[in-house]
């Protein structure tokens, strides 16, 4: 199935969660709306034209603009197409649905996210730092993110 | 000659120094805490192996803090990772030495800049006898590492031997 048929299917069932695309890209992509997230990839992982049974790769973003993102790499195995979702959240307000729940992949990915970028998935069942220690202060791959000076009293800085 | 200052001919009569002897048996088995963090510990566990052969040197791995006299730090220390060395460090007994193994071990190596997560140097927890350079060292470097640590241990002497403080 195209990205351009995709997009048309998501379209019609969704109205306003689906916003805009760009479908003639290397990876197209469909941005959707941060609080429906798992609606969405519940049905696509369901419906038996899509069937993406697989999620390639869950990335956090911090855009230029100043907003926080998510980027999901969906592949169906079973018919051989891709399409990459997107969702944004503000800085103020970073909260996206979680879709641990469709994919089982996705729970650590998101806690990887929540890890580097802060951003917290709601619904998720075990969302904890995942690879710095749970008292590590801020978020690390954020761009105005600044190193700690100490940390547990040890000097972070060369 | 090694540690014998004089042997007697007849019967088991042999003649050192207090600091000789046990110099002599603590550089001959340097038991070696095992804490390979990254890729530096590919290149301990070939120094283990028989091409290098790390056993010659009485180096023998062990899985427990409490029965060994090295650490050898080999790998990217991160933040998470440096109060657990520290901790065991302390478990080790006295006396215990320490090989910093490897750049990032050293001074935080590739991630020196923007390593918001690493230790840039494991000295800053615990003190160090020896550093092996490198990214990674080759085998041979950490050989080279053990008998440069065998040769400070035997110029220790019970009197003048200092407790290092971390």
């Amino acid at each position: 199935m195209t990205a351009q048929e995709i997009y048309d299917n998501l379209k019609a069932k969704f109205g306003d969660a689906v916003g805009e695309a760009k479908l003639d890209a290397l990876q197209p992509w469909i941005a959707i709306s941060e609080t429906r997230t798992r609606e969405i990839c519940q049905f696509l992982r369901d419906e038996p034209t899509f069937a993406f049974d697989y999620l390639s790769c869950l990335s956090g973003m911090d855009y230029p603009d100043g907003k926080l993102g998510v980027v999901y790499h969906l592949f169906s195995m079973t018919h051989r197409h891709k399409i990459v979702l997107r969702t944004m959240c503000t800085r103020e307000h970073p909260h996206i649905q979680s879709v641990s729940a469709v994919w089982g992949t996705a729970n650590w990915h998101e806690r990887e996210a929540y890890d580097m970028f802060g951003i917290v998935f709601d619904e998720h069942p075990d969302l904890r730092r995942i690879l710095c220690g749970d008292d590590y202060p801020g978020y690390p791959l954020r761009k105005d993110f600044k190193v700690p000076e100490f940390y547990n009293g040890m000097k972070v800085p060369y | 000659m090694g540690i014998l200052n004089y042997k007697f001919e007849s019967g088991n009569i042999l003649i050192t120094s207090l600091d000789g002897l046990l110099n002599w048996a603590r550089l001959s088995s340097l038991w070696q805490m095992q804490f390979g963090l990254a890729c530096c510990a590919i290149e301990m566990m070939a120094a283990s192996a028989s091409n290098f052969d790390i056993m010659r040197f009485g180096v023998i791995p062990r899985a427990t803090p409490r029965q060994c006299d090295v650490m050898i730090v080999s790998g990217t220390v991160t933040l998470k990772m440096a109060t657990r060395i520290k901790r065991l460090f302390d478990q080790m007994p006295e006396p215990r030495y320490v090989i910093s193994m490897g750049s990032c071990s050293n001074c935080g190596g590739p991630y020196w800049e923007h390593g918001y997560h690493v230790l840039k140097g494991v000295d800053r927890v615990i003190p160090v006898d020896v550093y092996v350079p490198g990214c990674p060292p080759r085998p041979e470097a950490l050989l080279e590492g053990i008998i440069k640590l065998q040769e400070k241990v035997r110029k220790e002497s019970l009197a003048k031997k200092t407790v290092p403080t971390a």
